[in-house]
């Protein structure tokens, strides 16, 4: 399966809070991924990046706009959309390898095929011969592997990612970041990966979409410059630091502007085209 | 049997080990207190007379069939003690609007003790294996039923999301999320209810019955005044307690096995 475009037009999303109260999560959000492209989305705690995957994803309905995965209006969940969650979320009961292998279980692949397809996967992501263990046995940063190894199980043309190592200290981080982008090689999938960390989404990202606080909208896009391959060094490379640089701007004067969010919209306008 | 604590006594031996000290520390301590006290057998028998009486009355045929029946009542009240709470479980966590309909009527009814209504339920069903039945079932129920409600209302949203990211049916939900997440609940219930049940047995057959060992109990004490049979059939009901909690931890590990 080739890699599909993703294109927002105009997408809101409230929330009714318990009070009964409407809080908008999301606002005029516009957005296109290309075929392949690695968007990264990043913002303050509260700006709808969570809400804005799970839309994509079909996880939640837009309450205004249009959200098109190859021109077709996204309605529901998709088995050609891979999901990795912030948490790991594998299933306590079960070993690595079958829940490796659930997705393909949900889609009624034989046991034969889906075990040996999830031994693969496993090796894919480093956990060969982790098969047989309980997930609890296992380090935090392997489980988050077994959720990316699942996630890949349908070979999904698009993965979305929820602050994946968030969970992670930030060397492991980045080293998972890199592994990251050789699965992401091997698979050339559409990918859209929400974080909270400016190096992640420049050495992850061609492009960063920084969104302001509640309502979420698209502050600025910067685009990180750089070939592929990119190895851990590459996050000192003049380009991913400028792009850094710009990111980090973004955030700041979105955090600097006190309520009106219509103006950091107006300011970052021209960062867009850069 | 391991009661859940660990401490030194850990591992299969460890745990017999200290079963058997416990034990003979309880018979010690029993067998003092009738040489001490110097009580007559028809008053308080001491450990030898009574494990003399308990094989003897098994030898001779007295004990089994009462046994049997009162183990006959009990398996059949836990079934359908179970079977109607889980699926009473499965209804409440559904529906809201059942939970708020019925769960005030359920909380009435258990705090009725069903012992109490022990009477009427002979009155209703006879004093045969029915009867029986219904009490134990009633007294499964409820523990099986809140503790159903419970383990499936408390099942992880994210791995719930997770399913319908991956399109699971409302049937694979259930099956692979919800089941095996609510279990380790559930069987915390059923192990509630399997000891509750042996009580049910024998209070339903106190009030009639014309056999089991609630019958035998009776017997003992009044028209046979057989007192180290009494102690003796006691002694029956607790192994037959022990045995159903050991089954019920057992299938729990068998069920829940290894998740951290």
């Amino acid at each position: 399966m080739s890699a599909p475009t993703i294109r927002l037009t105009g997408v809101r999303r409230t929330f009714t809070t318990r009070e009964g109260g409407h809080l908008v999560a999301l606002d005029g959000i516009d957005l296109e991924v290309a075929p392949g492209e690695i968007v990264a989305i990043i913002g303050p705690n509260g700006s709808g990046k969570s809400t804005l995957l799970r839309i994509v994803g079909g996880l939640l309905a837009a309450d205004a706009g249009t959200v098109e995965i190859d021109g077709r209006p996204v309605v529901g969940p998709d088995r050609a959309v891979g999901f990795v969650f912030q948490e790991p979320r594998l299933l306590p009961w079960r070993d690595v390898r079958s829940n490796v292998a659930y997705p393909l279980e949900l889609a009624g692949v034989a046991r034969d095929a889906r075990d040996s397809r999830a031994d693969a996967l496993l090796g894919l992501v480093g956990l060969d011969g982790f098969g047989a263990a309980r997930p609890h046995r296992l380090s935090g940063g392997m489980r988050q592997r077994a959720a990316i190894a699942r996630a890949l199980a349908l070979e999904p043309s698009v993965l979305l990612l929820d602050e994946p190592f968030s969970a992670l200290d930030a060397l492991t981080r980045e080293r998972f970041d890199i592994e990251l982008l050789d699965i992401w090689a091997r698979t050339a999938a559409t990918v859209v990966v929400v974080t909270h960390s400016i190096p992640e989404a420049v050495l992850l990202a061609d492009r960063t979409i920084v969104l302001s606080r509640r309502p979420g909208r698209v502050v600025a896009t910067v685009v990180s410059g750089l070939r592929r391959p990119r190895t851990l060094t590459d996050l000192g490379d003049p380009a991913l630091t400028a792009a850094a640089a710009e990111i980090r701007a973004a955030l700041e004067d979105d955090a600097a502007d006190e309520g009106s969010t219509s103006d950091a919209a107006a300011t970052a306008a021209p960062a867009a085209s850069s | 049997m391991n009661f859940g604590s660990r401490s030194r006594w850990h591992g299969p031996t460890g745990s017999i080990l200290a079963v058997a000290v416990g034990g003979v520390l309880v018979l010690g301590v029993w067998q003092a207190i009738v040489a001490i006290g110097g009580y007559a057998t028809y008053i308080l028998p001491g450990p030898l007379d009574v494990a003399g009486r308990f094989v003897k009355a098994w030898a001779e045929g007295t004990m089994a069939p009462h046994a049997l029946v009162t183990l006959e009542e009990i398996v059949l009240g836990f079934i359908a003690g179970t079977a109607v709470g889980l699926a009473v479980g499965y209804v409440l966590a559904r529906s809201r609007l059942v939970d708020l309909v019925l769960s005030p009527y359920l909380v009435a009814a258990q705090s009725t003790p069903v012992l109490a209504l022990a009477p009427l339920l002979v009155l209703w069903f006879g004093t045969g294996l029915p009867s029986k039945v219904v009490i134990c079932g009633l007294i499964v129920f409820f523990p099986v039923a809140v503790s159903t409600l419970v383990g499936l209302r408390s099942v992880d949203p994210g791995l719930l999301e997770l399913g319908r990211s991956l399109r699971a049916s409302r049937r694979q939900i259930l099956t692979t999320i919800e089941i095996p997440a609510a279990l380790p609940a559930v069987m915390g219930g059923i192990r509630i209810g399997v000891t509750l049940a042996v009580v049910g047995a024998i209070v339903g057959e106190w009030v009639g019955a014309d056999k089991g060992l609630g019958v035998l109990i009776n017997e003992a004490r009044g028209s046979l005044f057989d007192i180290p049979l009494l102690f003796a059939t006691l002694l029956t009901v607790a192994i037959i307690g022990v045995i159903l909690y050991g089954l019920s931890v057992l299938a729990e590990r068998r069920l829940v096995g290894d998740r951290g």
